[in-house]
């Protein structure tokens, strides 16, 4: 099996991305270095992870890892598989042809867009304040105190506003979403319009007559500046503040396993909803295991492989389509009266698996146990007398793991987690849990349990590519009962929302003196 | 003076009396696990919460039988009545399909509830 991965596209950890203005552009997972694809070609195979096996048992894992979402490539055209299936298929056809120009291209042209905005909106309060200096210097009147306080506060208050925009908007790149980012472009659009504006006001009153009231120019540069700021306040409040009350409930079901977890959103577009679900995803949930899909998979292949079709009247006796239906409805009704003794198998097998997993456990903790016997922490007197036969936490977790190797690969087996955790993993982990001082128990945590998969190594999440498949369009809100779905490799997760209903809460008051008590009374009743 | 207390144990037979759709015994019980067995004034030990015969309609089917007040009722047909609640234990006795109530009663002996009622000793 290749074991090889090349990846690109759209990864959501690319973290070094300058971002400014952002809309919507996609970030290149740059620090991918061993990335063969160049920017020309337009297919990527994506293999499974390069998991070592543990301790050199190629065979073992060759024949545990048999089952169909391991062995196959896939084969993904990058730049254009993030697509929402809305109506408008020309919208779609030409977002496919401008991104086959060129990834890059948009992500550049959004930010040199953006870059030149900023420029725009920091030199224009300056520009106010030089030009009537270099254009008519004899004709203005000089400048008195209030109007020199004026330029202080012109200077302050673009200080605040470089630092607060830097603070929201030069933050590292978190995703590439497939659509525009709505709330971005319409400010970026506001504040162009805004300082056109001013400019034009500008241009006609003050440069077209040469006004000489510095005082007045001065003020009009710091009421722009006063605009930005609030124009800056709207911003926080369209980005940051709208989302952060919970309004919907979003119940997110991973599609192979049916692992479930419910969070709470605000309102939000689809796009930014899917960017959150994907988030807590990698934190959340456990990490996919295919190979314990396997049995279920199994079962199912065997359900129908007891049955086979004969077609008596001959061919083209029927039409294809009643053909087929009479074909699937006579399966039905023979797997219907066939005895099934499957039930029986699996709860037999499901009790004997619980049984080996607890014994191999068993194994496991004693021989962790003893293994952390072997080695003791040196304090810093002895460390000056016996400079012999000392060892660093690397070595020393080097030395104690072939103790515990074995007992943990087998049950690493047994639950089927093998290709999650290398050997040089483990002895890092290892090496990591001598080194904080940590229990055995505290060592074995991350074995026994399937973690999130952020705990995991990159190869198991890094790069993943994420399709957002949706019927209505990524950027409308979301509304109660919206279901989209969040496509990636090996599996897909589904998403839907309900909304929080209103709460309508009445007020009862309970006056403290009120609550007073009698000894009950026997009852007494007639028969 | 040492003071034996005797108490006897009487088999009461009471046959129900219809009165218009009901069938009526002619007493009324009170106690219960689910009652305050220190009200009760019948009961030796205040914390006994047995059912305990309170009030006898004179002349009814109880009286006729030979139940009388302060009376504990220990078996209603068999079934015991040392543990039950108030409600369950006026269910025991009425039941529509039963003509007759036979019931195990304990009493204080007569001695000493003749003694008690004229005030001759001070109580336990």
């Amino acid at each position: 099996m290749d074991t090889e991965s090349t990846y690109s596209g759209y990864s959501y950890y690319s973290g070094r991305s300058r971002g400014s203005h952002r809309h919507g552009e996609r970030s290149r997972d740059r620090h991918k270095s061993r990335s063969k694809d160049s920017r020309s070609e337009k297919s990527v195979t994506i293999n499974t992870p390069p998991a070592e096996p543990l301790l050199g048992d190629s065979a073992v894992r060759g024949e545990q890892v048999q089952d169909d979402n391991w062995g196959e490539t896939t084969t993904a055209v990058t730049g254009t598989s993030e697509h929402s299936l809305s109506q408008e298929d020309i919208v779609r056809i030409t977002k496919d042809l401008e991104d086959s120009v060129g990834l890059d291209c948009r992500r550049y042209f959004t930010r040199t867009l953006a870059v030149i905005l900023g420029l725009l909106v920091f030199l224009t309060p300056l520009a106010f304040l030089v030009l009537p200096h270099l254009l008519w210097p004899e004709k203005l009147q000089s400048c008195g105190t209030a109007c020199e306080g004026l330029f202080i506060s012109v200077a302050f208050k673009l200080l605040i506003l470089l630092l607060a925009v830097w603070a929201l908007f030069f933050r590292p790149a978190r995703a590439g979403l497939p659509r525009v980012f709505v709330f971005r472009a319409l400010l970026a659009v506001l504040v162009l319009l805004f300082v056109v504006s001013y400019w034009l006001f500008y241009g006609v009153r003050i440069l077209d007559s040469q006004d000489e009231n510095y005082q007045g120019i001065v003020q009009y540069a710091v009421s722009l500046v006063d605009a930005l700021l609030f124009i800056h306040y709207l911003a926080i409040v369209l980005l940051e503040l709208r989302q952060l009350q919970p309004c919907f409930s979003v119940c997110v079901t991973r599609s192979t396993d049916g692992e479930t977890r419910h969070y709470n959103l605000g309102q939000l577009s689809i796009q930014r909803a899917a960017l959150a679900i994907i988030e807590h995803y990698y934190c959340d949930f456990p990490v996919h295991n295919p190979a314990l899909l396997s049995a279920s998979k199994s079962r199912a292949a065997k359900h129908l492989a007891g049955l086979k079709v004969y077609n008596v009247d001959g061919p083209g006796n029927n039409a294809a389509a009643g053909l087929a239906h009479s074909q699937s409805r006579a399966m039905i009704a023979a797997a219907a009266r066939r005895r099934d003794t499957s039930h029986n198998e699996l709860y037999y097998e499901e009790a004997e698996h619980e049984r080996r997993v607890r014994k191999r456990k068993a194994r496991l903790v004693v021989a962790v146990e003893e293994a952390f016997t072997h080695i003791k922490r040196m304090q810093e007197e002895e460390q000056k007398k016996a400079p012999g036969d000392v060892m660093d936490p690397r070595e020393a977790a080097q030395a104690i793991f072939p103790s515990m190797a074995r007992a943990l690969q087998k049950y690493l087996r047994t639950t089927k987690q093998q290709h999650c955790h290398s050997m040089e993993s483990i002895q890092q982990h290892l090496a990591f849990c001598i080194t904080n001082n940590m229990t055995p128990k505290a060592f074995l945590e991350s074995y026994l349990t399937p973690g999130p998969t952020l705990q995991y190594s990159r190869d198991h999440w890094l790069a993943r590519q994420w399709t957002l498949i949706s019927e209505a369009s990524v950027t409308s809100g979301l509304k109660d009962g919206s279901i989209f779905l969040l496509k990636c490799v090996d599996f897909s997760l589904v998403v839907t929302s309900k909304k929080i209903p209103y709460i309508q809460m009445s007020e009862e008051y309970i006056d403290p003196k009120s609550h007073k008590f009698v000894l009950r009374l026997q009852s007494e009743t007639s028969v | 003076e040492t003071l034996v207390k005797l108490v006897s144990q009487q088999r009461i037979e009471i046959q129900k009396l219809r009165q218009g759709n009901n069938l009526i015994l002619g007493f009324s019980i009170g106690g219960g696990i689910d009652q305050d067995p220190g009200q009760n004034p019948f009961s030796e030990d205040k914390t006994d919460k047995g059912i305990y015969v309170t009030r006898i309609t004179p002349g009814g089917p109880a009286d006729v039988a030979g139940l009388m007040m302060g009376d504990k009722i220990m078996q209603v047909n068999g079934w015991d009545m040392t543990m039950v609640t108030h409600d369950k234990a006026r269910k025991r006795l009425t039941k529509k399909n039963e003509d007759v109530v036979r019931l195990l009663v304990t009493r204080k002996s007569l001695e000493e509830a003749v003694k008690q009622s004229m005030g001759g000793f001070p109580r336990p």
